[in-house]
C-alpha cells in the first residue's frame, strides 16, 4: 500500500462514525417518507377508509411524506456527503468525529419531533415549513453544529486548491441557516401580517427545496462525473458562471403567477424562472463534456449510473420551471399535479438518486467493508428509476389534463378531478416502487451497520479475553 | 474562485440581495397594512373573523386543509354592462339608440362610449363591472382575491394546489351551516364522487337519550344512502372544532368591491317577491 493510498484510507475511515449515524437515520426516514406518501396516496384510491384517525387524513400524512424526504432524508445525506467531499478535497481527515456524530443524533431526533408535531395537528401549516417550533430548533442548532463543523474543517485542509465542488457546497452549508431562521421566526415565532407570511413561506420553499438540493446535488455530481468518467470537468469557467447565475436567479424566485399579492412579486419570480434557462443549459453542457468523449466506464448500474440519471433529472427538472413560468402555460398549469411531479423530479429524480449514487461509492470506503448484497444496488436503481418515471410523468400529464379543465368554465370543477384521478392512481404504482427501491437501499445501509457494529463488538471482545501481556502484569 | 471567503462572500451578497427582495420589500410594502375602503361605501375592509370562526382556521391549519384546497380566486380581466336607469325627456329617441348599440359585455372603453352616447340623447345610465374568469363563471367568487383578504389571518393559508375547489367565497356559496357539516361528516352524501376524506373524527355518534339534541346533524332522510345513515336511535353530534372549522368556512366570503379589485356587487331587488 502506498503512502497516498494509505492517507486516503485515512481520510475515508475519519469519516465512518458520523457517516454511518447521518445516512442510517437517512435511510430509515427514506423508507418512511414513501411508505407515508404511498398511504396518503390510497386515499385517491379508498378516502372512505381514512375518516376515524386523524393520522390517516391526507392533510396530516401528505406533508409528513414530504417532510420526511426533504428533512428527514435529503438534507443528512446531503450533509454527509458534503463533510467526505470536504475531506477528500482536501485531503484532510475529519477532526473530532464526535461532533458531527452528536449533530446528526440532534437531527434525526429533531425530525422525529417535527412529524409527530404535524400527526397531532401541530402543524405551523405553510408547506415545507410544517414542523413546529421545537422541531424546527432542534433542526437549526443541529445544522449549526453540522456546518460549522464542516467549514472549520474546511478551513483547516492541508490541499489548498479551491474546486467548483467546493463552491457549490459552501454555498449550500451558509443559505440553509439563513433562510430557516428567516422563515421560522418572521412565519411562526413573530409572525408578520397577511400575505406577508405567504410570500415568505414560497421564498423559503424556493430556496430550500430548488436552491439548497441543486447546490449540494451538483456539488456532488461535479465531484463525481470526472472521478468516474476519467477527465476533469469541463470546463472551470463553465462551471464558475453556472455557479453564479444558479445562486442569482435560482433565489429569487418562488412566488407563483396568480398570487394575490402585489404584482411585482410574481412577475419578478417569473422573471428569474425563465432566467434559469441559463444556467440549467450551462450546467447541461458540463455534464455532457465531461462524460461523453472520455475513455468512461460502463455503469452498470452503480454510482455512476446513478450520478448520471440524477443530472439528467436535474436538467429535466429546471426545464420544467423554466416551462412553468411561461405566461400563458402557467396560467394553465397554476394550482395543478404539474407543480408537485416538479418538485418530485428535483427532490427524488434528481437529488435522492444522486445521493444514492455518491453514498453507494463512500460508505465501503469509510467503513472499510463492501456492501453485503451488491447485486441490489443494481435491482435498487432499476425500481428508483422507473418508479420516479412513473410517477413524474403520470402527474405531469395528469397536471397538464386538470389545468386545461380547470381553465375552461363549462366543465364543471368535478370533472377536473375525475380526469386527474387515474393518472393518481398511475401515480401509485410509481411509489410503490419508490417504496420497494428505499427499502432496498436501507437494507443495505443497515446490513452494513450491522456489520460495522459486529465487527466492533468482536474486536472488543478479543481485546477482553485476550491474555494481558507480561508487561502490563503487575508484580 | 481560488479563496474560501470570497465564495462565502458571493453567496451572502447574493442571498441577502434575494432576501431583501422577497422578505424585506414584501414587509415594507404590506407589512403595515391598514383597512381598506369598500368601493362606494362608508365600510372598511376587512374586519376580524369572528371568535369561533379565528378558532375555526386554527382548526383548518392542524388538519392541513390547504394540502388540497387554495384561497386563491383567479379572474381574467372584467367586462362592463351598460344599464339604463332613465329614459329622460326624450324616451323613443334613446330606446331608438339603444336598440342600435351593444350594452353588455363590453370593455371599459366601449362602455364609456356607448355610456357617453346615451348620455348624449338624454337617458340615464349607469356601467356595471363584471369581473371575468373560469373561477368567477364557476361561482368561486365575484372578484379575484387580493392581499386584504388575508390581512387578519394567522396563518395565512393560500393553498398550492387544487384536488378540491377553492375556498375564497364558501361561505357565500354554500352558507347552509348544515350543509358544510354533512360535508365534513360525509363527503359523498352531499356531493358525488368526492375524493375528499370524511372527517368523523371531528363527529361525536351517540345514542338518543330522550329528546334528540338540537346540535345534532340533520340528515336528509331522502335522498341519502344507507352507508350515510346512523344507526336508528343514534344521532351524530358535531364537536367543537367540526363547528369552529365550519364556523370559519361560513366566514369565508371575499365578496366586497376594492380600489384595486373593482367589480357592482350584483343588485338585490327589494320588492321582490318573498320566498
Amino acid at each position: 500500500m502506498t503512502v497516498n493510498e494509505n492517507s486516503t484510507n485515512q481520510i475515508d475511515a475519519s469519516c465512518r462514525v458520523p457517516l454511518l449515524v447521518l445516512f442510517g437515520g437517512a435511510a430509515l426516514w427514506l423508507v418512511v417518507s414513501s411508505l407515508l406518501a404511498l398511504v396518503a396516496s390510497l386515499t385517491f384510491h379508498m378516502p372512505e377508509k381514512f375518516g376515524d384517525c386523524p393520522w390517516l387524513t391526507y392533510g396530516h400524512i401528505q406533508p409528513a411524506a414530504d417532510d420526511a424526504l426533504l428533512y428527514g432524508f435529503c438534507i443528512p445525506a446531503g450533509l454527509g456527503v458534503a463533510l467526505w467531499i470536504f475531506a477528500r478535497l482536501g485531503q484532510t481527515p475529519l477532526r473530532g468525529a464526535m461532533v458531527p456524530v452528536v449533530a446528526a443524533h440532534f437531527w434525526h431526533f429533531g425530525v422525529l419531533v417535527g412529524l409527530v408535531g404535524i400527526f397531532v395537528g401541530d402543524s405551523t401549516g405553510f408547506q415545507w415549513l410544517e414542523f413546529p417550533r421545537g422541531g424546527s430548533a432542534l433542526l437549526f442548532f443541529a445544522y449549526l453544529l453540522l456546518g460549522l463543523w464542516a467549514l472549520m474543517n474546511f478551513s483547516g485542509r492541508r490541499e489548498s486548491g479551491l474546486f467548483p465542488s467546493h463552491w457549490f457546497l459552501i454555498a449550500a452549508l451558509f443559505w440553509f441557516p439563513w433562510i430557516y431562521s428567516t422563515a421560522n421566526i418572521l412565519i411562526v415565532g413573530w409572525p408578520v401580517r397577511g400575505v406577508v407570511q405567504a410570500i415568505i413561506a414560497w421564498w423559503f420553499g424556493n430556496n430550500l427545496v430548488f436552491l439548497w438540493t441543486s447546490l449540494v446535488g451538483l456539488g456532488a455530481a461535479f465531484y463525481f462525473l470526472p472521478k468516474f468518467s476519467g477527465r476533469p470537468l469541463q470546463t472551470y469557467f463553465y462551471a464558475l458562471f453556472a455557479f453564479w447565475m444558479l445562486i442569482i436567479f435560482g433565489s429569487m424566485r418562488g412566488v407563483p403567477a396568480a398570487a394575490p399579492v402585489p404584482a411585482w412579486l410574481p412577475n419578478l419570480s417569473a422573471l428569474n424562472s425563465l432566467m434559469l434557462i441559463v444556467p440549467v443549459i450551462a450546467i447541461a453542457v458540463i455534464g455532457w463534456k465531461t462524460v461523453c468523449g472520455a475513455a468512461s466506464q460502463e455503469c452498470k448500474g452503480g454510482s455512476f449510473c446513478m450520478i448520471k440519471f440524477g443530472f439528467v433529472s436535474f436538467v429535466l427538472s429546471g426545464l420544467m420551471l423554466f416551462a412553468t413560468a411561461c405566461p400563458h402555460f402557467s396560467q394553465l398549469t397554476q394550482f395543478t399535479w404539474l407543480s408537485a411531479a416538479q418538485t418530485q423530479l428535483q427532490l427524488y429524480g434528481f437529488f435522492a438518486i444522486t445521493m444514492f449514487g455518491a453514498i453507494y461509492y463512500i460508505l465501503p470506503r469509510a467503513v472499510g467493508i463492501e456492501f453485503r448484497f451488491p447485486k441490489l444496488i443494481r435491482v435498487q436503481h432499476w425500481f428508483a428509476m422507473l418508479g420516479i418515471i412513473l410517477f413524474v410523468a403520470s402527474l405531469a400529464i395528469g397536471g397538464i389534463e386538470q389545468g386545461m379543465k380547470l381553465q375552461d368554465a363549462s366543465v364543471p370543477f368535478a370533472d377536473s378531478t375525475k380526469t386527474v384521478l387515474p393518472f393518481l392512481r398511475a401515480s401509485t404504482m410509481g411509489l410503490l416502487l419508490l417504496v420497494i427501491a428505499n427499502l432496498l437501499f436501507a437494507l443495505n445501509i443497515f446490513a452494513m451497520i450491522l456489520a460495522w457494529k459486529w465487527s466492533v463488538a468482536k474486536a472488543v471482545f478479543a481485546f477482553v479475553i485476550s491474555p494481558l501481556e507480561k508487561s502490563e502484569v503487575k508484580a | 474562485m481560488k479563496n474560501g471567503f470570497v465564495i462565502f462572500l458571493a453567496a451572502f451578497a447574493v442571498l441577502f440581495t434575494s432576501w431583501s427582495a422577497f422578505v424585506l420589500g414584501p414587509q415594507l410594502q404590506l407589512g403595515r397594512a391598514k383597512q381598506v375602503a369598500v368601493l362606494n361605501s362608508s365600510d372598511v375592509y376587512p374586519i376580524n373573523r369572528p371568535g369561533e370562526a379565528a378558532q375555526g382556521l386554527q382548526i383548518y391549519r392542524a388538519n392541513g386543509c390547504a394540502a388540497c384546497h387554495t384561497e386563491q380566486v383567479q379572474q381574467t380581466g372584467v367586462a362592463c354592462d351598460v344599464v339604463l336607469t332613465a329614459a329622460g325627456k326624450n324616451p323613443s329617441a334613446v330606446s331608438n339608440l339603444i336598440s342600435t348599440l351593444k350594452l353588455n359585455g363590453l370593455t371599459e372603453q366601449e362602455a364609456e362610449s356607448a355610456a357617453g352616447k346615451i348620455a348624449a340623447a338624454g337617458g340615464k345610465v349607469e356601467t356595471h363591472v363584471i369581473a371575468t374568469g373560469a373561477d368567477i363563471s364557476r361561482g368561486w367568487g365575484l372578484r379575484h382575491s387580493v392581499a386584504e383578504d388575508f390581512l387578519y389571518d394567522n396563518p395565512v393559508q393560500l393553498g398550492g394546489v387544487r384536488v378540491g375547489p377553492d375556498l375564497a367565497g364558501v361561505g357565500a356559496r354554500l352558507p347552509d351551516a348544515n350543509w358544510q357539516l354533512l360535508h365534513l361528516y360525509a363527503p359523498r352524501s352531499v356531493v358525488k364522487d368526492s375524493v375528499m376524506p370524511p372527517f368523523r373524527y371531528l363527529f361525536v355518534k351517540r345514542k338518543i337519550d330522550g329528546a334528540p339534541s338540537p346540535d345534532a346533524l340533520k340528515l336528509p332522510l331522502t335522498q341519502q344512502p344507507d352507508e350515510f345513515m346512523p344507526t336508528p336511535g343514534y344521532e351524530i353530534i358535531p364537536t367543537d372544532d367540526a363547528k369552529k372549522l365550519v364556523a370559519y368556512l361560513l366566514s369565508l366570503h371575499a365578496d366586497v368591491p376594492l380600489y384595486d379589485a373593482p367589480f357592482t356587487p350584483p343588485q338585490i331587488s327589494t320588492n321582490a317577491p318573498a320566498k
